[in-house]
């Protein structure tokens, strides 16, 4: 084969993998839908004009915390009080990024940054799910996932803005609790994983104490601490798997 | 720049600082503990768990049946329809009983 087929080849697999990726997001974007209408309607609904949503959407790009912090900025809470809330939504993805960065080892510098930027919560299980087949994960497939996602957010946001007012009952077209089934779909998916039940039972108990006795929006943090803590001291890994 | 716009760029920073931490944190240990490890592959359940939880604790009849819906659905369709069903089932239940 020669050097030119060899690239023809690359780039066919890398369209390919871009339209895998944007197939696949599919579910997500309707999922999404509903969410980036309300933050936009939200955002100017709590003294945001629709330019200052779209910022927010297009350079945050985490719902739960720009929702957190609307609601902060609608309170006239502390600027600096309202970040560090964004940071404590989003500490999170310091896990996701761990996990994360184990498979990218093969993208260039600048693929891993924007790789980086993009890690979202639907987009960090789509990519475990991706990678659970033991492939390399594509650079290609994993811009078609998370670009029309992005670009699908910022969007939404601007049309939420302009015409948010048009919700007239959020509660009985169910708004405010399509997360959770989301959140819900998303964690059932990986329900195949070693120790997958009393990670999600320990994180649970865990996530609603928190809730109750030290409040939003720490009972994140505390809660997947707890599961991941039993899963690192109690999960069992191969090498003791082969001795038993 | 309006102080809105500062805190929108302020809260961009600190999210991008979320998600690319971890990755630069980990990456200085060249092997990887399979303890780590077992605690790594725990993290998207874990982290997701969190996020609906919580909202068990403040859900009513309608939320939490929908929920348990989805959450059957799940176990032998797809991600779509186990959100779909839970959403329908959600908005019926509101419209009947509230």
């Amino acid at each position: 084969m020669s050097v030119n087929a060899n690239v023809e080849a690359a780039r066919a697999t890398g369209a390919s993998e871009f339209w895998a990726g944007a197939r696949a997001c599919v579910p997500v974007l309707v999922a999404v839908l509903p969410f980036g209408l309300l933050f936009g309607a939200l955002a100017v609904d709590n003294g945001f004009t629709v330019a200052e949503a779209v910022l927010m959407s297009a350079t945050v790009y985490g719902g739960a915390s720009q929702m957190v912090g609307i609601e902060l900025f609608g309170q006239k809470i502390a600027p600096w009080l309202i970040v560090v809330s964004i940071f404590a939504v989003n500490f999170r993805h310091v896990l996701y990024s761990a996990a994360f960065g184990r498979r990218i080892g093969h993208w260039s510098g600048l693929q891993q940054a924007l790789g980086f930027f993009l890690l979202s919560d639907p987009q960090f299980a789509e990519t475990e799910r991706k990678a659970e087949d033991g492939r390399r994960l594509s650079f290609a497939w994993y811009i078609g996932f998370g670009a029309p996602v992005w670009l699908a957010w910022v969007v939404e946001t601007a049309i939420g803005g302009y015409f948010g007012g048009l919700i007239s009952d959020p509660h009985a077209i169910g708004l405010d609790f399509l997360l959770p089934i989301y959140f819900l779909g998303l964690v059932m998916g990986f329900r195949k994983r070693p120790f997958w039940l009393p990670v999600v039972l320990a994180s649970a108990v865990a996530s609603m104490l928190a809730y109750k006795f030290v409040g939003s929006p720490w009972h994140v943090s505390i809660g997947a601490v707890a599961g991941i803590l039993l899963a690192a001291v109690a999960a069992p890994v191969d090498g003791e798997k082969r001795k038993a | 720049m309006s102080t809105t716009v500062w805190i929108v760029l302020a809260g961009a920073v600190v999210t991008y600082l979320t998600r690319v931490g971890g990755h630069l944190v980990l990456s200085r240990f060249e092997r990887i503990h399979p303890r780590v490890e077992a605690g790594l592959n725990a993290v998207p359940a874990a982290v997701l768990t969190t996020l609906v939880a919580p909202a068990v604790l403040s859900a009513g009849p309608s939320e939490l049946i929908a929920l348990a819906v989805a959450g059957i659905v799940a176990l032998r369709g797809g991600m779509m329809s186990m959100f779909l069903s839970g959403a329908a089932v959600l908005i019926a239940l509101r419209y009947f009983i509230g």
